[in-house]
């Protein structure tokens, strides 16, 4: 598929976007582009929409009103999935005694077009063990996916969605899982798929306290878009002073 | 064993027997996993009216079940999907239903003839050459689109948003399981009979899924209990002179039992 080539031309834009589950309104008007580069933060309290826009972005939700262009073209007549990383909200709530290794699940998401021949079992084997490098969990890669740590498990979701080389990665409140300390080490890795593997990132999260000085863009949800500008307009801005003050409870930890 | 390379029809029972429950085992291991455990019952007593319905039309049963289940199975699909029903709701409805269809078609065609009783415990011993054939033929095809599919299969199996996401058709796999699962549960009727055929499902599987560290060997551990089961079984019946179904699922249960303990024992 074609991926915008000029720099300015967004990945993604959504376009006056409005849901609603029933007679419960959980979007409305939503605007907003993402760009090649960007590491960008979808902030929010609990409950702000901020799931239901991602499943509409990721065409799992179909929008009321408004569209979603992605590389400039409607998700209906869009095929190039693959070009989408997902790690989902609940990732790490699976049967803990599923019996697939890491490797496999990394596997999982693989789309060779001819994966019998020898030719697609290479280029599989290759893909894996790349994506398996870059987030560093090639040691474990035969250990079953449920005895993995909470932080462990996590990279080998992240793997998963990088392993057929998306442009664009979603996260859903990845750190859920993660504990303190790993966090540092998390946000190096995300950091590092934006500027060695060239992927832009989208991190979704309730919690405004780990947002990390390596977000380069922010966007506020509350049913409408709040904010959206740079990190560092955003920790000058009323927005942050407003949520901090508490009305938005966005450093709740209902988990 | 001698016996296995004497009597031609110890060795068609072997070959249908082997297929079937190789078809099983793979299969039981999705089911397992999507906590699907008692399709294999619900759909066993619907290939229940489908042989009775065989049987009244006097027409192939095996036949006329397979036909019978397979758009059953699909019925129970949709009734699950849409909604209001409660977990197991679905299949314990209609597999109610076929049971009392079954009943009724019996009683309707006379009473409960000795090939009735054949389904129900099971008698490979007496399967009919074309019966072999076609078995292997439709057992093998289960095995080849189940393994083809594993890895779709498993992704689905494991996070269905996700494989959504990455294009893996959730709707047409769910489908293809629910059909290779009904032609599977009545092929298996004919192996070890109604009453046990979910067996031949669900514990292959669940021995496999003791040990497995991995999907692939999950797999393999399951077919290889599955082998041993009908292999073992089979002699065992013949030389004790006691029936092939009850032996077979009992020797599933011995290797069940043994990986539970061996991975108690590790851990
Ligand atoms: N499947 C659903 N059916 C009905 N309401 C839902 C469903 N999913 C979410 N909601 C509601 O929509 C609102 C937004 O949910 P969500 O997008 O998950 O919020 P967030 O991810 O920001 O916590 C919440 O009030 C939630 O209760
Ligand atoms: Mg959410
Ligand atoms: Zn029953």
């Amino acid at each position: 598929m074609d991926w915008p080539a000029a720099e300015d031309k967004a990945l993604i834009s959504v376009e006056n976007v409005s849901f609603s589950f029933g007679s419960l309104p959980v979007l409305r008007d939503v605007t907003f582009r993402i760009h090649a580069g960007d590491f960008l933060a979808i902030i929010g309290p609990n409950g702000s929409g901020k799931t239901t826009l991602l499943k509409i972005i990721l065409g799992l939700l179909r929008p009321e009103r408004g569209r979603v262009l992605i590389g400039g073209q409607r998700l209906d007549d869009f095929a190039g999935r693959p070009s989408i990383g997902y790690v989902p909200q609940k990732a790490t709530h699976f049967d803990p005694l599923f019996p697939a290794s890491a490797r496999e699940v990394v596997a999982m998401a693989l789309r060779t077009p001819r994966p019998g021949s020898r030719e697609g079992r290479h280029k599989e084997e290759t893909a894996v063990r790349h994506a398996l490098q870059v987030v560093g969990m090639d040691e474990f890669k035969n250990r079953r996916i449920g005895r993995l740590s909470g932080g462990q498990q996590q990279r080998i979701f992240i793997a998963r969605a990088i392993v057929n080389r998306p442009r664009i990665l979603f996260l859903d409140e990845p750190t859920t899982g993660v504990d303190a300390e790993m966090q540092g080490h998390f946000y190096e890795l995300l950091e590092r798929l934006v500027k060695e593997e060239g992927i832009t990132i989208v991190l979704i999260t309730h919690d405004i306290g780990i947002v990390d000085r390596r977000i380069t863009r922010v966007a506020c949800l509350n049913e409408r878009l709040v904010y959206h500008g740079s990190h560092a307009e955003f920790c000058r801005s009323d927005t942050l002073k407003d949520m901090l003050a508490g009305g938005h409870h966005l450093i709740s930890h209902q988990h | 064993m001698e016996a296995l390379f004497t009597y031609g029809f110890l060795q068609r029972a072997l070959l249908a027997g082997l297929f079937i429950a190789l078809a099983c085992a793979v299969l039981g291991v999705f089911l397992l996993l999507r906590k699907d455990a008692m399709i294999g019952h619900g759909l066993s007593h619907i290939a229940f009216a489908g042989v009775a319905l065989g049987l009244f039309l006097q027409m192939m049963p095996l036949v006329v079940a397979l036909v019978f289940s397979v758009f059953a199975s699909l019925g129970i699909m949709k009734l699950k999907e849409s909604a209001g029903l409660h977990g197991d709701t679905a299949i314990a409805i209609v597999s109610s239903v076929g049971m009392a269809l079954g009943i009724i078609l019996a009683t309707l065609s006379g009473n409960f003839s000795v090939s009735l009783l054949n389904y129900l415990f099971g008698e490979i011993l007496a399967i009919e050459p074309v019966e072999v054939w076609l078995s292997v033929a439709l057992a093998a095809a289960v095995v080849l689109l189940v393994v083809g599919n594993y890895r779709p299969f498993m992704y689905l199996t494991f996070d269905r948003e996700a494989a959504k996401v990455s294009g893996v058709r959730v709707r047409r796999l769910d489908a293809l399981i629910t059909v290779l699962t009904s032609v599977t549960i009545v092929l298996g009727m004919k192996v070890v009979g109604i009453l046990l055929v979910s067996a031949l499902i669900v514990i292959p599987a669940a021995a496999g899924l003791q040990l497995a560290a991995s999907f692939k060997a999950a797999l393999l551990l399951s077919c290889l209990a599955a082998v041993l089961s009908v292999v073992a079984g089979l002699v065992l019946a013949f030389h004790l002179d006691l029936p092939v179904s009850g032996m077979i699922v009992l020797v599933g249960f011995v290797l069940f039992a043994a990986s539970f303990l061996w991975r108690k024992k590790r851990s």
